[in-house]
């Protein structure tokens, strides 16, 4: 199924007779294919945070990534700015421009990696997902201010769900699991009052 | 005893760069794959609907866990060199508490809202900027957090150090948590599907 997807993918505009051109339509729309078993996923992630620790001696991350760019653009528009912040500057001190940082770079491939495999199960979609009584504005603004939250908890925490909780999780650190539970009773908390924005 | 490569120089920094570009792709890969940059499953694991984040997450820990152990016990990986994050226990407890409200408002997390925007998710779009917006911020705010966010430092702290109890009991009672976690989540998933096809039917 992914292998007809990827030929597609290359010839859009497929046959020249209208009818082979309504068949490729229909094979791009095609439902999309099955999640995979999440222990099967997961145990493939460990793989990969392990491959990560033999080969870099460092794990996964995300949140890094965010504050190495956004040091990054602090210091173009104002350097003093950026080097009387701490947390700033010390993304700043090793020198090296921000798209060649080791996290920066894995998050782009992070990106890349998850369109490329959603392109192959044909689950690539333009949509705002949201709950049924939200509207997409409504979840455009929650899914920014989570984000925002999200933002400020990493940088105190020092990592997020990637090089917190999975990273530290897996070496056992105290502070990665003190992170993660955390992290989960809070959600777990503001759930019930978060009901209506998701069902 | 050789790995970890680069910390033993195997690897330049140019090397590393793809490594960190081939680490990556692997990883959204597999969130994608999981299903984790759709928002609506993240949020129904904090409903106790779906258990897809707990049964990933536990399944890439307790893997990553025991080929970390057992290399390291045979002696193919030196984990004295691999990188364990530093604990502060005050502000990784705040840290956690703020990140878990906001993931559950968001239904996304840093990783998995980059899947969700590459995926044409524009809620994954949304979430990245937050993010971005919330990381900078607080960087530019630091000056008033900064005596916080060093406080209470334990340094380079583990739990079986914590515990005083060898490694591999701590690495075997986190297998038996997990699972116990997965039968929970396989549980609840089974409940929640009945008491729905109750309400519905």
């Amino acid at each position: 199924m992914s292998a007809t997807a990827a030929v597609v993918a290359r010839e859009p505009a497929g046959g020249s007779s209208a009818r082979d051109a309504t068949r490729v339509r229909r094979t791009v729309r095609r439902a999309p294919a099955a999640y995979a078993s999440p222990y099967a996923a997961g145990v493939a992630l460990g793989l990969v945070l392990l491959a990560a620790y033999v080969v870099m001696g460092r794990g996964l991350g995300a949140s890094g990534a965010f504050a190495s760019t956004a040091a990054a653009a602090v210091a173009a528009v104002d350097p003093a700015r950026a080097q009387g912040s701490a947390l700033l500057a010390r993304y700043l001190a090793e020198g090296t421009p921000a798209w060649l940082d080791w996290l920066v770079v894995e998050l782009f491939g992070v990106t890349l990696g998850g369109f490329l495999s959603a392109a192959l199960a044909g689950r690539l979609r333009l949509v705002v997902e949201r709950g049924p009584r939200l509207s997409p504005p409504g979840r455009l603004l929650l899914a920014a201010a989570g984000g925002a939250g999200m933002g400020v908890g990493a940088v105190l925490a020092r990592g997020c769900t990637s090089g917190q909780a999975l990273t530290g999780g897996a070496l056992l650190s105290v502070g990665s699991w003190l992170f993660m539970g955390a992290a989960f009773a809070a959600a777990f908390a503001a759930a019930p009052l978060l009901r209506r924005v998701w069902t | 005893m050789s790995a970890p490569f680069y910390e033993y120089g195997l690897l330049d920094g140019r090397a590393a760069l793809w490594v960190a570009l081939a680490v990556g792709l692997a990883f959204g890969a597999a969130l994608e794959r999981a299903g984790l940059g759709h928002a609506p499953t993240l949020a129904a694991q904090f409903r106790l609907a779906d258990g897809t984040v707990l049964k990933v997450m536990l399944s890439a820990i307790v893997t990553a866990m025991l080929g970390a152990f057992w290399l390291g016990r045979l002696g193919l990986l030196d984990l004295a060199r691999v990188y364990v994050p530093e604990t502060y226990l005050l502000p990784q407890l705040l840290g956690g508490l703020v990140f878990g409200a906001g993931f559950a408002v968001a239904g996304l997390c840093p990783g998995t809202s980059c899947v969700a925007a590459a995926t044409g998710r524009l809620d994954g779009v949304a979430a990245m900027a937050g993010m971005w917006a919330g990381v900078l911020g607080t960087g530019l705010c630091f000056g008033a957090l900064r005596t916080f966010y060093e406080s209470t430092a334990r340094g380079t702290l583990t739990l079986p150090e914590l515990l005083g109890v060898p490694y591999g009991v701590v690495v075997l009672a986190v297998v038996v948590v997990a699972l116990a976690a997965f039968r929970a989540a396989e549980w609840a998933e089974r409940r929640g599907g009945t008491m729905r096809r109750a309400r519905e039917g």
